[in-house]
């Protein structure tokens, strides 16, 4: 096996990080990576994780994308269905952000004057439902000022500024983590400002703080991003992902 | 007995400009669009159109026909984004009301049951109150067991005056049934349309007798009792998906996103796809399924399990030939 690990494989077990110690609930990660990386938890040390095949089921496989026929079915889980897990408080969603700010709140909705935007997006989805009933991170694949922005043009999903504002309403939020493709980002500080919690091997925390549009806690001692164990290494590459599809999301620049 | 029987312009006929429309299926699958195509050409404008978005609220914004859209999100599903869509939002041609995705099913299920509203926690402390005025805060009159009165948000019953979905199989009294994996909000948004406003389209009309073999019994979610017309339409939610009766048609798909580059291009797109009598859409839409293999595999006798695995009467029973044959009961295009 190439004992080279590449900037994609750190992301995979970066966002497997953000589902330790979650039990059984369901972990939801949306995208290529982070569906990847929650896999990776499941096989490794969250074992009781329940996850979708990213349309109407919830499935017990390893490999992340599965033709139907193969899929081991765990529970016929329609769109509906989806509001049941989150409005309990069993879910743990991984989202994307057109633009994050220093507080977690993300936008998903439309860049500019939402009533005339510039660049129209998805829509608010179900980011608001999500954020404050169940704990919540997010995926960026392309870490840049445009996206870690001082302030989000629409809050659609929200951060831990507006939670406090709300006060008992908010006791669910939970905005845990950030992971990008440079590095790993919390929101453990006082005042609950994003912290650089680890960079990824090969980045400079000069890189992240210059592709980062607003001040960042910065640690003393910032960490490096821990690398997969041998057999984390061997799940990804012939287990979960053999198409190699996260080499095509997060393209190795080492 | 009713026959409810009609074709997609006789739906047209029964609608009005200015009424509010709720749209079955989500994104690009399962949506009606030979009636949201009818729509398209008649003189009908002024509509709102509820929806989990996809081609269907696109196309009517590219035809000018929306004057406010109610979504959570718009989509293409394989093009993430609805360049139509954005274009109508980005040129301030359209009125805006947002959604969480939970709190549009509250809005359809808040209508079904003749409530004023319903509560959720969803959208406290978001834009979405600033961005959707009809959505209001209360202090909850019932306490929590630990004597506080929260704050929530009261998401209103939509005032439907119609709604269209597009089914698999239906009856001509208008008791119909998904075969794909999700029935989307379909079944409540016909719950939520008030009566003589409730149209669903069918890939195929079968006998009631047989509606139970063409899948499970737990697919039959439409009642007639939901359901005011029934259209015939095999290839109805072409170009998108119609799960297990054809997949999402991606070349079609393809050409319509590329229509919202310029006018010329949509008015090329609309000439080629919209303008047609409904007959010739079918023509093309059979071509271009029988130029690739088509998803639907099963045969005589044999009882897989189809994509919505169901193992149970639908395999054998489905016509080998393709979906847009005609069937064992005679149905014809």
């Amino acid at each position: 096996m190439n004992p080279h690990v590449t900037r994609a494989e750190v992301c995979v077990v970066a966002v497997a990080e953000c589902f330790r110690g979650d039990g059984e609930l369901l972990a939801n990660p949306i995208g290529t990576i982070p569906m990847i990386g929650g896999r990776l938890a499941r096989a490794t040390f969250e074992p009781d994780l329940a996850m979708t095949d990213g349309e109407a089921t919830l499935v017990a496989n390893d490999r992340a994308v599965v033709p139907p026929d193969e899929r081991v079915i765990e529970y016929w889980n329609p769109y509906r269905s989806m509001f049941d897990w989150v409005w309990s408080g069993r879910r743990h969603v991984m989202m994307g952000a057109s633009q994050v700010d220093r507080y977690g709140n993300q936008n998903l909705a439309a860049i500019g004057d939402y009533d005339r935007p510039t660049v129209q997006l998805l829509g608010y989805r179900g980011a608001p439902g999500n954020t404050i009933n169940d704990p919540t991170s997010y995926w960026v694949p392309n870490h840049g000022p445009r996206v870690f922005v001082e302030k989000v043009d629409t809050v659609t999903g929200i951060g831990w500024d507006r939670a406090a504002a709300l006060g008992p309403a908010a006791r669910f939020v939970d905005v845990r983590r950030v992971v990008s493709n440079l590095g790993v980002f919390d929101f453990e500080t006082p005042d609950r400002r994003m912290r650089l919690r680890s960079v990824h091997p090969g980045v400079d925390v000069d890189d992240v703080l210059g592709a980062t549009g607003f001040e960042l806690v910065v640690p003393a001692d910032v960490p490096v991003s821990r690398l997969p164990t041998p057999e984390e290494l061997r799940l990804i590459r012939e287990a979960i992902d053999p198409e190699d599809a996260r080499e095509r999301e997060v393209p190795d620049k080492a | 007995m009713a026959d409810k029987l009609m074709t997609e312009d006789e739906v047209v006929g029964r609608l009005r400009s200015g009424m509010t429309i709720a749209i079955g299926g989500w994104a690009s699958r399962r949506k009606p669009m030979s009636i949201v195509r009818a729509i398209v050409r008649s003189d009908l404008n002024d509509l709102v159109i509820v929806t989990h978005g996809g081609p269907d609220l696109g196309l009517l914004c590219a035809a000018g026909k929306v004057r406010k859209a109610i979504y959570a999100f718009v989509s293409l599903d394989t093009i993430p984004l609805e360049p139509h869509f954005r274009a109508a939002r980005q040129a301030g041609a359209i009125e805006d009301e947002p959604l969480d995705e939970g709190l549009f099913h509250l809005g359809l299920q808040a209508a079904a049951w003749r409530l004023p509203f319903l509560p959720s926690r969803a959208g406290l402390g978001s834009d979405l109150l600033r961005d959707n005025g009809a959505l209001r805060t209360f202090t909850s009159p019932i306490p929590r067991h630990d004597g506080q009165a929260e704050e929530l948000v009261a998401m209103p019953a939509f005032r439907l005056d119609a709604s269209i979905c597009h089914l698999n199989r239906a009856d001509r009294r208008g008791n119909a049934m998904f075969l794909g994996p999700d029935l989307y909000w379909d079944d409540l948004m016909l719950q939520a349309a008030p009566t003589g406003g409730r149209f669903i389209s069918a890939e195929r009309i079968v006998e009631t007798a047989d509606l139970r073999d063409e899948g499970c019994i737990h697919q039959l979610r439409i009642s007639r009792m939901m359901v005011d017309g029934v259209v015939r339409a095999p290839g109805g939610a072409h170009f998108t998906l119609c799960e297990p009766d054809y997949p999402r048609d991606e070349a079609v798909q393809r050409a319509y996103a590329a229509s919202a580059r310029s006018p010329e291009a949509w008015e090329e797109f609309r000439a080629e796809w919209i303008d047609i009598p409904e007959p010739e859409y079918q023509r093309k839409v059979r071509q271009a399924l029988s130029e690739r293999p088509s998803r639907v595999t099963g045969k005589q006798g044999e009882s897989e399990p189809g994509p919505s695995g169901c193992r149970s009467g639908q395999a054998t029973r489905r016509s080998p030939s393709g979906p847009l044959r005609s069937s064992k009961s005679g149905e014809h295009l």
